[in-house]
């Protein structure tokens, strides 16, 4: 399998999703925003990070530059297209995804680890997650409040469109375990495809149980099974 | 021709900032303070003269760039 990791300006888990990639066998190739065309590849990840300084919105000038186009078209075609953290707000300015990531709601960065319910694992990003839903991820933001209207919502709800849930140790999904704002206590979510996903936590923070655990692996484990 | 645009956010859209400076507004002794919502500024300078066509390219850059209309509104000035 093979991959390409986008590098924007200011991008900071470019180095940490090559590591995460390369450590499950998946090829990868590390390519800068100003380029036009991708390599081959079966999976593009935008990283986390803070590409253009979040000037403007965060997310939203690199949703402009020049890689972006392929990008999109690679996505068309049904590649696989993964964006963590800063990568889910460039696919929700860029438009693949839907709904809007606003500030925190306590206003305040959020660095720590939380625990996830994986709602959707018919997807090529989480079948893995059959055996073990209740996940344990590191997240690192400042806008990661989702939002949307009603309409929306209720599209993801019912289409199964939501993949992650924010959750407690025993996978309660309320408002004591929302840490953001999220709508729904929603984390991450795909596209109708399912070749899209978007999320806030960080997978490839833990792919080492000497480094605090190992749930993203899963992650990239399934990914690898597709292909 | 110099041109201004105010990016706000909606109001059924919640504005942490705007509420924070309002409660500071009001520990400070501004007790008349009702509402605060805080927003973006933006001068462009166009070079153009027609004002129509200033007019809408001001509307294109504000709609593509400036604001995220999903959760924002903006606001044209064209004499500043």
């Amino acid at each position: 399998m093979k991959s390409t990791v986008i590098v924007f300006p200011g991008s900071n888990c470019d180095r940490d999703i090559d590591v995460a990639l390369s450590k499950f066998q998946i090829k990868n190739q590390m390519v800068w925003h100003n380029e036009t065309t991708l390599p081959k590849t079966d999976l593009v990840v935008l990283p986390g990070g803070f590409s253009y300084g979040d000037y403007l919105r965060s997310g939203c000038i690199a949703s402009k530059s020049k890689i972006i186009k392929d990008v999109i078209k690679h996505a068309e075609k049904g590649g696989l297209l993964l964006g963590i953290c800063n990568g889910f707000q460039i696919l929700i300015e860029t438009g693949l995804l839907p709904g809007v990531l606003l500030r925190n709601k306590n206003l305040r960065f959020i660095s720590k680890d939380i625990f996830l319910k994986v709602i959707n694992t018919e997807n090529k990003f989480c079948t893995n997650y059959k055996k073990k839903n209740i996940i344990k991820l590191h997240i690192a933001h400042n806008e990661g409040n989702f939002f949307g209207n009603n309409n929306l919502i209720q599209y993801l709800e019912n289409e199964n469109l939501v993949a992650l849930k924010y959750c407690d140790e025993k996978g309660n999904i309320n408002d004591s375990s929302n840490p953001n704002g999220s709508l729904n206590n929603i984390a991450a979510i795909l596209n109708k495809d399912k070749n899209i996903l978007g999320m806030m936590p960080h997978p490839e923070r833990l792919i080492d149980h000497y480094l605090s655990g190992e749930d993203g692996s899963l992650m990239f484990q399934s990914l690898l099974k597709a292909y | 021709m110099k041109i201004s645009v105010i990016v706000t956010l909606k109001k059924e859209v919640l504005d942490p900032q705007g509420k924070v400076v309002n409660q500071t507004l009001k520990n400070i002794g501004f007790s008349s303070v009702q509402e605060v919502r805080q927003g973006k500024f933006f001068e462009i300078e166009i070079c153009e003269s027609d004002p129509e066509k200033i007019k809408s390219i001001a509307e294109e850059i504000s709609k593509k760039l400036l604001a995220n209309t999903v959760i924002e509104n903006y606001k044209i000035n064209l004499d500043s």
